[in-house]
């Protein structure tokens, strides 16, 4: 029982209390039915009574009977409702805390894996609820109750229960206190075995362009041979415990029955009690070894609900409480670096710039050097490792630390390198909508202007639904150069004192890279501090400030030789002076 | 033949220990219900007060059954594990040497890794075949015959109720559970797909929703559909609950009806009284082993579902065969020539190629050039013989359709996207291309790839363990590793296809400079969508949209003009850039002044 599970899904508590009152009946129906069939037999078998007097006793036994089943019943139903609502508890934590932007690895690249997760990957805790924890509740309350009514009737049969029960648990805990060393260096074997096939069908490509691949068959049976070996070896340690459970478990039953038979031929117990006793003991044993049987299916459930504790108790990022953001700030950025958690060198090394407002900043350098990373910090979804970003403006100077983040962003525009349009709660996308994600409040003209901002809008009322037409999750309706432009626009539309863009140009024909320059230009002019990724030199000829962004290894371009980095300069200052006398005139 | 039936003749060869396995399953489980009937026999006997001694073959039994039961029960698991363990081996080669035959082009969705992992964790799930469905039934129905058998024997009648009792266990209480499990499923899996839509969208989206502040928004519409999922699922919760009670209710009505039919009887002599708790207990021993059968229900729906997966991939008509009689390779000089040359990816896509003419002279060296999706990678296919074609592709003077697979590939070599680093020593790895190669060779390899420098780093030389759980390598360094392979193999002909697609720019510039370096002795196309360094190369092809546009060298392409060109521009722009960058020290800033 993993004690974050009742903390996360808080419904788990009502369910156990639930659970543990049906296994108090469940005990109580255990005992009662064991009375009723010795008595029943007892009376026959002994006394000799006719079918018509045990009637009442057989139908009393049926009411039980029919009340366990109901039980069972109505305990797995309660299991299967509990475990439905539990993981939606769960989903819900999971899904609110990535949107509020635990980090998940690479944009997007494990949305579809933890989606699996929260929907197929939960399902898992369905055995868990509805087995496991109901078994492992039982396993306390029955035999519990069966050794208290056991001493009430025969104090040798309870001593021999009470002895073997904890036996059971503490043997089991000694055998995987002994074997542990032992299956934990097979299951290392056994791991590496199991990927090998895998890795050779992952290498089947190459393994046929080198004419490797028939000969391979033989390998794949030779290592499920080593694999099956080193299998049975773990097994044979591990089946052990179960065999020592059932061994204790049956072995007891049959001292009991033995002990109580001879008692009972000596004369030194009646029939009726020693029946009893026979046919409740078994029962003591049996929830503990259904335990075991469900614990495989138990540990499938506790891995998904790990991998949500996981993602639960990474950290978010912190937000300060600042709101009273200056209108134009400069934002000057300090040595800031960032080393992502688990890595080993900085995906941002130390960089100092300052970014004056209304200016065009053109971020630079190669792919892989930090631009992203840049931009991430700036917009608060990643914490600086070292260093500090500050934001000026109106007389005041402002951490970016003690800033509030939802009100920063509200003064960003952002169109990341791959924007995705959507627009949740308004069915599906439409270009509308899409654009609105920026300002919900926007009247059809905000929208149609911001769309024009973005040199766009000509192009969508040329479309037959023009604004309304909808846009697929992979862009399927409008252009790329259109789906970028729309992006724009949603940024556009917030009239943001500071726009971030991310390679805003990739991959767009000339005309929407003119466009898109245009309106770079038009939202600088207009007061607007634009800070954008360029990889093309549309952008960086028209840049106030020019930011290198790169790791110390990726100084200058990679490999070149002395004289092509001393042409390269050459060319760059060449470039940079005619771009000068271009901005002079 | 059905998917499941056609794994299970995969096990085939296992068929004897699975029996055995069964059998010994059968003496455990008929120990259990047979320590509970003697266990009552003797204390019934017992109560007719007869001399102790007279009870003691009757607790020799009973400890005899106590043993047997929990030694044949670890005997029949040990016997089941081994038995499934080497039919998953005979299955496992089986799909080997079918998925052989499928890959590359036929596992093309299986590109991601994600995706191959899950093919042959199917695989894998064969395992539950026999050790959570046949088994259990098997010793199920065994024990239930022998127990209606002796039942029968004692109280006709009662061994009739049982027989009844039993046969809704093994059969109407499974697969009503079994029916509602997946009736259950059907009914959320719709709603479950759109929750994992909307969580899918949602996140993917995560930054831009953050960004914008449109976070709540998504919440409430993932909430929204989670709540229709929930509700549904707690409507189908009692149902899923049902079989419980209903195997409760089975066996308790079993016990009572054994016992109501065997008191008449006791009473008129027919069985003596001791037998009376036997009647009435061993219905309720045997049901107990009946009742594990729901769960074997839900088992073999599990491997219904990965059998038909795997059943899907497996049964795919194969990209290209090998003829019966393939004629003998062919001899040199190895010109190859492509006329008329039409071929397609898949029937889904539109990757095709459409009348292609293209020769590679011995020793040529020819660029294929190309936006994505110009068929360019299907051309490759096509030339390594992993998919089939029509019209002609010459390999000397023979046709390679009329060549076996192997043969066209032991003179064309092919370097990839991303070629497979494999989980074994680095010596293992390089031995891929040439079995015979020493030491002293591998080493002259790795130097004529430039991989020296990262070899000397390794403490443990070519016994370095590589991929999966092996030292880690860049991207760089595996496509330099599988360059090495490719010289070790010494191929006549080499097909470059975008050697240096997944790696950053600077990287890339450095491999395709060696790459084209150390081939320059033989025939080779390359096959890229970047296009620096292809003025060292002898032609080049402009592909697009599967067909050649314009041929020539890379100053004629350029004076044409078209794709060529406009790529070319392109590029260039982003070197000067780079060479902007150039002139700024990193982590800093340069300022130019503006007016006003």
């Amino acid at each position: 029982m993993d004690p974050r599970l009742m903390h996360y899904a808080r419904s788990t508590r009502r369910f156990i209390a639930i659970a543990v009152v049906l296994g108090a009946l469940v005990a109580l129906l255990v005992i009662a039915q064991a009375r009723l069939l010795s008595t029943a037999i007892v009376d026959v078998a002994q006394g000799g009574s006719p079918l018509s007097a045990i009637a009442a006793t057989l139908l009393a036994l049926l009411v039980v009977i029919v009340a366990r089943a109901a039980v069972s019943w109505l305990g797995e139903a309660i299991a299967y409702r509990s475990a439905a609502t539990a993981k939606s508890e769960l989903r819900e934590q999971v899904v609110d805390h990535v949107l509020h932007g635990c980090p998940l690895g690479p944009a997007g690249q494990d949305a579809g894996a933890t989606a699996a997760l929260v929907t197929r990957g939960v399902d898992a805790l369905d055995s868990y609820y509805a087995r496991y924890l109901p078994q492992l509740i039982l396993a306390v309350i029955v035999p519990l109750a069966v050794l208290l009514t056991v001493v009430g009737q025969d104090v040798v049969s309870a001593l021999i229960v009470a002895l073997t029960l904890p036996l059971i648990p503490i043997f089991m805990t000694l055998i995987g206190l002994y074997t542990r060393a032992r299956v934990d260096r097979q299951w290392a074997t056994l791991a590496r075995l199991s990927g090998h096939f895998l890795d050779l069908v992952a290498g089947l490509p190459t393994l046929k362009i080198f004419g490797r691949a028939k000969v391979q068959a033989e390998a794949i049976r030779s290592m499920g041979e080593r694999y099956r070996s080193t299998t049975m070896g773990v097994l044979r340690i591990s089946f052990l415990s179960s065999l020592v459970l059932e061994l204790l478990a049956s072995l007891s039953v049959a001292l009991v029955a033995v002990t109580v038979g001879v008692r009972l031929a000596e004369g030194g117990m009646t029939f009726s009690a020693a029946l009893f006793i026979l046919i409740l003991v078994p029962e003591a044993y049996l929830p503990l070894r259904l335990v075991g049987q469900h614990f495989h299916a138990a540990a499938e459930g506790l891995g998904a609900a790990d991998r949500m504790f996981a993602i639960l108790e990474a950290p978010t990022p912190t937000s300060g409480t600042r709101a009273d953001i200056p209108i134009r700030p400069a934002i000057h950025i300090d040595g800031l670096s960032v080393t992502y958690p688990g890595r080993d060198s900085p995906a941002l090394y130390p960089t100092t710039v300052v970014m004056p407002p209304g200016r065009l900043v053109a971020i630079i350098g190669p792919s892989g050097g930090g631009k992203s990373t840049l931009m991430s910090a700036l917009l608060g979804f990643v914490a600086p490792t070292s260093g500090r970003v500050v934001i000026s403006g109106d007389g005041v100077d402002i951490d970016f630390a003690d800033v509030d983040v939802a009100a920063w962003r509200a003064r960003i525009g952002w169109v990341p390198q791959a924007p995705r349009l959507v627009s949740p709660g308004h069915g599906p996308t439409t270009i509308a909508a899409a654009v609105r994600l920026g300002r919900p409040d926007a009247s059809s003209l905000d929208v149609a202007a911001a769309l024009d901002a973005a040199g766009v809008l000509a192009e969508i009322e040329a479309l037959p639904d023009g604004v309304q037409t909808l846009i697929g999750d992979d862009g399927q309706g409008v252009s790329a150069g259109q789906y970028r432009r729309i992006a724009l626009a949603r940024a556009l539309i917030r009239q943001p004192g500071i726009l971030l863009l991310d390679e805003p140009t990739a991959a767009l024909d000339g005309v929407s890279e003119a466009a898109i320059v245009d309106s770079l230009m038009r939202a600088r002019d207009a007061g607007v501090t634009v800070v954008v990724i360029a990889h093309r030199p549309a952008i960086v000829n028209v840049a106030d400030v020019i930011v290198h962004i790169a790791a110390p290894a990726q100084r200058g371009v990679a490999g070149m030789t002395d004289s092509a980095i001393a042409s390269a300069e050459a060319k760059a200052m060449d470039w940079t002076r005619t771009t000068l006398t271009g901005s002079d005139l | 033949m059905s998917p499941v039936r056609q794994m299970w003749e995969g096990m085939r060869g296992q068929r004897a220990r699975i029996a055995l396995a069964a059998f010994l399953g059968f003496i455990a489980a008929g120990s259990s219900v047979a320590l509970l009937g003697t266990s009552g026999w003797l204390i019934s006997y017992a109560a007719q007060l007869p001399p102790v001694l007279s009870l003691s073959v009757a607790a020799v039994l009973v400890r005899t059954f106590a043993l047997s039961r929990s030694l044949f029960r670890y005997g029949e698991r040990l016997m089941g594990h081994d038995a499934a363990l080497r039919g998953l081996t005979s299955l496992r080669v089986q799909a080997y040497q079918r998925l052989e035959v499928l890959a590359p082009v036929g596992l093309a969705r299986f590109r991601r890794g994600d995706l191959l992992a899950r093919l042959v964790g199917d695989i894998d799930a064969a395992l539950d075949l026999p050790l959570r469905v046949i088994l259990p039934w098997a010793q199920a129905a065994l024990v239930s015959a022998a127990t209606v058998a002796f039942l029968a024997w004692l109280v006709p009648g009662a061994g009739v109720a049982l027989a009844l009792a039993l046969l809704a266990g093994l059969t109407v209480i499974p697969w009503m559970v079994g029916h509602i499990s997946s009736r259950a499923e059907a009914l959320l899996a719709p709603t479950r797909g759109s929750l994992s839509i909307s969580i899918v969208t949602s996140l993917e989206a995560r930054a831009d929703l953050l960004a914008f502040g449109a976070t709540d928004a998504a919440r409430t519409e993932i909430a929204s559909c989670d709540c229709r999922l929930t509700e549904l699922a707690r409507r189908e919760a009692a149902g899923l609950g049902l079989g419980a009670g209903v195997g409760v209710l089975a066996q308790g009505l079993a016990v009572v009806a054994c016992l109501a039919l065997a008191v008449p009887a006791v009473l008129d002599g027919r069985i003596g009284p001791a037998w009376l708790a036997v009647a009435a207990l061993l219905p309720l021993a045997a049901y107990d082993i009946v009742m594990t059968l729901p769960a074997s229900v839900i088992a073999y729906q599990r491997v219904r579902a990965s059998a038909i997966r795997v059943a899907e991939v497996l049964d795919a008509p194969p990209p290209v065969t090998d003829p019966p009689d393939p004629d003998p390779a062919p001899l040199p000089p190895l010109v190859m020539q492509c006329s008329g040359l039409s071929a397609r990816w898949s029937a889904e896509t539109d990757s095709t190629l459409r009348s292609i003419d293209l020769s590679l002279g011995t020793r040529e060296r020819v660029a294929v050039v190309g936006p994505s999706g110009a068929g360019k990678s299907t051309l490759a296919a096509v030339l390594v013989k992993f998919l089939a074609y029509d019209g002609s592709v010459k390999l000397g003077d023979r046709e390679i359709h009329r060549l076996g697979g192997d043969a066209v590939r032991g003179d064309i070599g092919l370097l990839g996207q991303d070629a497979h680093v494999f989980d074994a020593t680095l010596r293992d790895n390089l031995r891929l291309g040439c079995r015979e190669a020493d030491d002293a060779a591998l080493c002259d390899v790795l130097a004529r790839v430039r991989l020296h420098r990262w070899f000397e780093t390794l403490p443990l030389g070519l016994d370095t363990q590589l991929g999966a759980r092996g030292t880690a390598m860049s991207g760089g360094e595996r496509q330099r590793l599988s360059l090495a392979r490719l010289l070790l193999a010494d191929r006549r002909i080499l097909i470059l296809d975008e050697p240096t697609e997944h790696l950053d720019t600077p990287t890339a510039d450095l491999l395709i400079d060696d790459v084209l370096g150390v081939t320059h002795d033989r025939a080779t196309l390359l096959i890229t969508h970047r296009l620096k360094g292809l003025d060292c190369v002898d032609r080049i092809v402009v592909l697009v949209h599967g067909q050649i546009r314009a041929q020539g060298t890379h100053h004629e392409l350029l004076a044409q003009g078209g794709w060529y060109a406009d790529r070319w521009t392109t590029e260039m722009e982003r070197e000067d850039v780079a060479a902007i960058a150039v002139s700024i020290p990193p982590g800093t800033a340069m300022s130019r002044g503006r007016p006003g």
